[in-house]
């Protein structure tokens, strides 16, 4: 039997057993799948925080990620939750105390753009699960369900002190489809690493790879302006869907209900706020023509990330209150990237925009804090007199933000989940490691101890290099 | 005005005066020589592109070009290995890719030194990052039905402003074993090493029938006369094959090979050299490494550390650091270099695998050290040059003070401050 027969007689049994459970049921708006309301989180988060001790980190210089640092501080951490943060806290009884002298806290590192899961370690077209280049469009599919949850780069950006993260499609796509965050915790299903509440966002792409993608196999997009009109067809055909299901609420049930798309869904969900568009976008011109197209349409642009060029436009983007997820040291490796410069974080933290620093890679991501280094060092070169304390808000604070997490993480701050990392001396130099990692202030990851080490299923029996 | 960005502007206006001197003395400075003279404090003497002096009592000169390194570090100029610098504008605009070919005709011969582009913005970047020598090393450019076992011979070029970059044609030959080879030879590492063997044996048979090859005189060998050329001085012994491999297994079988041809070899990738790092030592075979490799990239990679760099280095391993990146990153071999310490090689030893260890395994034994006599391909840094926050003050190639920006710097000046009456076009 041929594959292809298989998959046929498959569908056709499908097709069959779909058509009996339909009939089955009750018409209209009492079937809750055909309304994207009633059913909005159908792969619930089953996260729940490891169990924790309350803790007293005592005489460490502490990063807030509210731009503050402290000397010879104490941080406490209570039931998940950081309970207090200063140079005058009492350490209350029945804490457990680090000693932290010498040493450094910062908020948990937050990993804006991170393919882990979805471009799996070891690689291969058998973990290749990140682009759904079949389509310039494919908003209906989400990351989430690409994620291999043994994937050890998990593992290794914990080290590196990681405690969340926004994974995302590729870039193939003008819509990739919907992103993810997760909390970073060893979990057998992706679900027990989802982070609880956090919104979901939308990837787009602008520029050279939907055209190249698409475009070399005789398909639209295949040029820049190709990719603007599957935006404007795309958002105009989710502004109709919208519209539709707003006519039906409002005829309380009365109105036909109108067809359910897992594409529109999406998009829908962006021009109702509640999903954040993320989008992969390097040249300045393109940045500027997307704002525009985000007011055409009444949504808004959370983050545009890699954003080679975000520097030349740092003013137009502080304004629109849009985030840069960006590196230091990438550049030059296509033409919308040549110019790439490692102060770009600095020239938009200046202007007064939201900077941060992401990987879009699993060596660079378990070495964030060093990325941020270099690229506070490139600003004051440039003569940007920016501290430390601020630079931290680029991997901690200003990821958060851009993610629609900034109430629950991202800086020390009483009520706050206690993500926290103790490092071994100034993040910002070279030397610095993570000593302990606490996620929602539970031990998560202990240099020395080898209890709390965690690895994936794949290096069970693989040589043991160590870290 | 931050202490950096005056250091920098007051350096700008000194080097517009300054980049023409015969004699240049480094005072003030901590220097690490990596050579004989090991560890001095006080002052470097450079004349006509060479080290005259080093020492806590140097007189300088009074014509002599003064640069006070204020107590800073300085360090050979890094030689950075792997990487593709000049051959390599913008890696996704195929015209400007000179690293790899896909001529089905063509292997060992590849000479990447002809496609070294002088004015390549790659080279200032990686020159701003304390790089001012590379080796640049070809890839495989494959295609459909080119199972072709070599990539091509790599060059040794300067990255001194305005200077024709190579130096050193043919310097290197570049292999890949393991899973790449294998799927290059069929599919397999048993018919990678078979078919090497006998390429090898077809070399040697016609290294000594040349004569009659050229008459037409000979039995009929896989390669081409240009490839079997290339690849004499291979088989003698006397230029390194690069091998890139990764699995333990697949080192000691390339170390099998090399001993039973004779070969010079040098491993490269090797993430688990660590595993067999007594068998390596013991060939004396070194090793270029990129100690950030710590994740289990493939099935041959599993076991991948941090701490792969001192391992090896603690067997008694010579190693350089090699970028994960071609070159656009190649600037960042101080920080890998600076991970690897972190990750317990000793400072001393990191500053080694960026600087004499390259240059010895290449045989560019005029540079790589402080000694005297040497070429000056020097390099001031604020501080530690392992940390990211310390930066290059001044940067001297063959005793030549180099530019201290880059297109990618201008760039930065050209929009530091928006909004000034005339659109950046009309800046720098």
């Amino acid at each position: 039997m041929t594959v292809r027969f298989a998959a046929a007689c498959l569908a056709a049994a499908l097709f069959v057993s779909g058509c009996a459970t339909t009939a089955a049921e009750a018409p209209g708006p009492t079937r809750p799948k055909l309304d994207p309301k009633a059913d909005a989180n159908p792969f619930p988060s089953t996260y729940k925080p490891f169990s924790g001790q309350p803790t007293a980190f005592v005489g460490a210089t502490i990063f807030t990620g509210t731009g503050e640092k402290l000397d010879n501080a104490t941080l406490l951490i209570k039931d998940g939750k950081i309970e207090a943060v200063g140079t005058n806290v009492t350490v209350p009884a029945g804490y457990t105390v680090i000693d932290a002298k010498g040493k450094y806290l910062t908020p948990g590192i937050i990993d804006s753009h991170s393919h882990l899961g979805v471009y799996a370690q070891p690689g291969g077209p058998a973990l290749s699960d990140g682009n759904e280049a079949t389509s310039p469009n494919t908003a209906e599919v989400w990351a989430e369900h690409s994620i291999w949850p043994q994937d050890e780069g998990f593992h290794a950006v914990r080290r590196g002190g990681v405690t969340s993260m926004l994974i995302l499609p590729g870039s193939a796509n003008l819509f990739g489809g919907r992103s993810v965050t997760l909390k970073n915790v060893p979990s057998t299903t992706m679900q027990g690493m989802k982070f609880p509440g956090a919104p979901y966002g939308l990837k787009m792409a602008c520029g050279e790879n939907p055209k190249r993608v698409y475009g070399s196999n005789n398909q639209p997009p295949a040029t820049r302006m190709g990719n603007v009109a599957g935006y404007r067809k795309a958002w105009l055909d989710a502004s109709k869907y919208a519209q539709k299901w707003q006519g039906y609420y409002a005829s309380e049930g009365k109105g036909e209900v109108p067809d359910r798309d897992l594409k529109l869904d999406t998009l829908a969900g962006v021009l109702d706020g509640e999903i954040l568009v993320q989008n992969h976008c390097y040249r300045a011109d393109e940045m500027a023509i997307m704002i525009d197209i985000a007011k055409e349409f009444g949504y808004k642009i959370s983050a545009f990330h890699h954003g080679s060029e975000a520097y030349k436009v740092a003013d137009l983007l502080a304004k629109e209150g849009i985030c840069v997820a960006t590196w230091a040291g990438w550049w030059g490796f296509k033409m919308e990237s040549i110019d790439g410069i490692e102060a770009n974080a600095a020239l938009v933290h200046a202007a007064g925009g939201c900077a941060v620093i992401h990987s879009d890679d699993a060596i660079l991501s378990q070495r964030l804090n060093q990325e941020a280094a270099a690229a506070l060092a490139a600003g004051r070169r440039l003569g940007l007199n920016i501290t430390e304390a601020e630079a931290i808000k680029w991997i901690t604070a200003n990821p958060a933000r851009m993610m629609g997490i900034a109430d629950k993480t991202g800086s020390l701050e009483t009520g706050k989940m206690a993500d926290v990392v103790l490092w071994s001396a100034n993040p910002f130099s070279i030397y610095a490691k993570t000593d302990k990692v606490f996620v929602d202030g539970a031990l998560i990851y202990d240099r020395s101890n080898p209890q709390y080490q965690p690895k994936s299923d794949f290096m069970v029996g693989a040589p043991k290099g160590g870290e | 005005m931050t202490r950096f960005a005056m250091l920098f502007s007051c350096l700008l206006a000194f080097l517009a005066t300054a980049a023409s001197a015969d004699t240049v003395a480094i005072t003030n400075a901590r220097i690490h020589t990596m050579g004989k003279s090991g560890d001095v404090t006080g002052t470097i003497l450079v004349h006509n592109g060479w080290i005259a002096a080093i020492g806590p009592r140097v007189r300088v000169p009074a014509n002599a070009t003064v640069i006070d390194a204020k107590g800073g570090a300085v360090t050979p100029g890094f030689f950075a290995v792997g990487t593709n610098i000049g051959a390599v504008e913008v890696d996704l605009v195929q015209e400007t890719n000179d690293n790899a070919t896909s001529n089905s005709g063509l292997s060992a011969a590849f000479n990447i030194a002809y496609g070294i582009d002088a004015n390549s913005i790659v080279i200032p970047v990686a020159r701003l990052g304390g790089v001012t020598r590379a080796l640049v090393t070809p890839s495989y450019g494959d295609g459909d039905g080119r199972e072709l076992l070599f990539a091509g011979q790599a060059a040794v070029i300067t990255l001194a402003d305005g200077a024709d970059p190579v130096t050193r044609a043919r310097a290197a030959q570049v292999l890949e074993l393991g899973a790449g080879g294998a799927a290059r030879a069929g599919g397999a590492r048993g018919s990678a090493i078979t078919a090497l063997r006998a390429d090898l044996d077809d070399v040697r048979w016609y290294a000594r029938r040349r004569g009659a090859y050229n008459t037409g005189g000979t039995r009929e060998l896989r390669f081409t006369k240009a490839d079997l050329d290339a690849l004499i001085p291979v088989v003698r012994g006397r230029m390194p094959l690069i091998v890139g491999v990764h699995r333990a297994g697949d080192i000691l079988e390339v170390l099998k090979l090399a001993r039973a041809y004779r070969l010079k070899i040098v491993l490269s990738g090797a993430e688990e050299g660590w595993m067999v790092a007594s068998d390596i030592a013991r060939d004396r075979v070194p090793v270029l490494l990129n100690p950030t490799a710590n994740l289990p990239s493939s099935f041959e990679a599993r076991g991948s550390t941090m701490e792969n760099a001192a391992r090896l280095h603690a067997a008694g391993v010579t190693i350089a650091f090699a970028n994960g990146d071609g070159g656009h990153r190649a600037r960042e071999g101080r920080y890998n270099a600076g991970n690897a310490v972190a990750h317990g090689l000793p400072h001393k030893a990191a500053l080694a695998a960026l600087t004499v260890n390259p240059a010895r395994i290449f045989g560019e034994t005029k540079v790589g050290t402080l000694d005297r006599g040497k070429q000056a391909d020097i390099v001031v840094w604020t501080g530690d040059p392992l940390e990211p926050s310390s930066q290059p003050i001044a940067i001297l190639i063959k005793g030549a003070i180099q530019p201290m920006t880059s297109r990618a710097e201008e760039l930065a000046k050209r929009y530091r401050n928006l909004g000034t009456p005339l659109p950046p076009a009309y800046k720098n």
